[in-house]
């Protein structure tokens, strides 16, 4: 009798596109492992070249904020116009500053 | 509803209002989350089923370059079935739920699929045809207000205009070809044209989840809106073909500013739906075996990870103790 009633476990999958920039999340999949998961990701989300590397994660390992903690977590930053530069008004003279 | 509920819901029917996206840990009503779970794993299915009847002809194609372009397409299928069973999971459905739905035929999946591929023309009339339908029907969701749907339609969207470019060539070569060529084009057309019609589904009169999806800018555009627009596009593009849609009451109406097109077999489409299509069951018996079949290489990488995961840690335990 099978025992495949687990099914794999889930991985995100995040992609660099080009050297220069940041990993960014593509999606997800399923793998039985770390290095399935790698192969996996590389045919699902690269088949055009989108990529030059992956990272894969476990989805249970990532920890996510809650969206009912957003106005805790971020509003406090909604009264802060000063941490932007174009909340000062200089002279003419130093335009790009 | 309690209070707090009704606040949750108030927020919800803001955000769709605004044309902001949910996402998956929003607060959601349960109808939406059921909705878009019936939706998007209908979707999902049909991009796996969907890779069948093509899956027919890749041992067949005429040359090296069709079989590597078509290899490539039903490959894109299979990414498209992926993206999609990713983002329903993320609305809580398992992988392994899904998949038994649709194995015990209690999913549905696009009933263009359940029609057989007879000749290397439905190669072509699938392409230009049945993926330009779902392009119609895929562009719009791209907009829809479920987040992890429109990020994996946009990608869907990006890989399907190769699909529907490379039917119409397909078509094109057949219909210059030798008159022979050109017939098989055009029975590939004749028999590929009204279920593609019938893929927008029912009239908007007889669709039951229309209303409240366009309320949920899940759906944006009617059923028989986009059907109009296929039409109208596609009109052109057959007598470019020099190819005759099968519809002798298919004329421009200058009034309206569309064609105007016979009437469609909906008894023909409920019962393909119901399970009556000339390859139901060969399509879902292909399906089911392949997953029974694939059963012991799904075991073996679980045993495999398992037992790697296992030595790992061992060999981790035995360094901190040196």
């Amino acid at each position: 009798m099978s025992e495949s009633k687990h099914e794999w476990p889930l991985w995100e999958v995040f992609i660099r596109s080009r050297q220069g920039l940041g990993h960014k999340h593509a999606g997800s999949l399923h793998a039985a492992d770390a290095q399935m998961a790698i192969q996996n990701a590389r045919d699902v989300y690269t088949r055009r070249q989108e990529g030059v590397s992956i990272w894969v994660v476990p989805a249970e390992a990532i920890t996510a904020s809650s969206p009912d903690d957003k106005d805790v977590l971020f509003d406090p930053a909604n009264d802060k116009v000063y941490r932007h530069p174009t909340f000062y008004k200089l002279p003419d003279e130093v335009n790009n500053m | 509803m309690s209070p707090v509920e009704m606040n949750l819901e108030a927020r919800f029917d803001a955000y769709v209002a605004e044309e902001k996206k949910i996402e998956p840990k929003d607060w959601m009503p349960d109808a939406y989350r059921k909705t878009l779970i019936r939706q998007i794993s209908q979707h999902a299915h049909s991009e796996i089923v969907g890779m069948l009847p093509e899956g027919n002809w890749i041992s067949r194609a005429p040359s090296l370059k069709r079989k590597a372009i078509l290899l490539a397409k039903v490959q894109d299928e299979a990414g498209h079935g992926l993206y999609l069973y990713s983002a329903a999971e993320t609305l809580g459905v398992t992988r392994d739920q899904m998949l038994q739905d649709l194995h015990a035929g209690k999913a549905k999946y696009s009933s263009i699929f359940n029609y057989p591929t007879l000749t290397w023309a439905d190669m072509g009339a699938v392409g230009w045809l049945v993926d330009g339908a779902a392009i119609m029907n895929q562009v719009p969701l791209c907009k829809c207000s479920y987040g992890p749907y429109a990020r994996a339609m946009v990608r869907v969207c990006k890989e399907e205009s190769f699909h529907q470019r490379q039917g119409f060539q397909v078509m094109l070569n057949l219909a210059q070809g030798t008159p022979e060529q050109k017939a098989m084009a055009q029975d590939a057309l004749n028999r590929w044209w009204w279920p593609s019609l019938m893929m927008f589904g029912p009239s908007d009169a007889d669709s039951p989840h229309s209303a409240q999806s366009m309320k949920w800018n899940i759906k944006r555009f009617s059923n028989d809106e986009l059907r109009q627009r296929f039409v109208d596009m596609t009109v052109p593009q057959s007598e470019l073909l020099g190819l005759t849609l099968p519809d002798p009451d298919l004329k421009w109406n200058e009034e309206r500013g569309h064609y105007d097109f016979g009437a469609i077999n909906w008894d023909e489409f409920y019962n393909v739906i119901k399970g009556n299509g000339p390859c139901n069951k060969e399509r879902l018996g292909a399906r089911v075996k392949a997953y029974e079949d694939g059963a012991w290489v799904r075991d073996a990488a679980n045993a495999y990870a398992t037992k790697e995961a296992a030595r790992q840690k061992n060999a981790n335990a035995s360094t901190h103790a040196a």
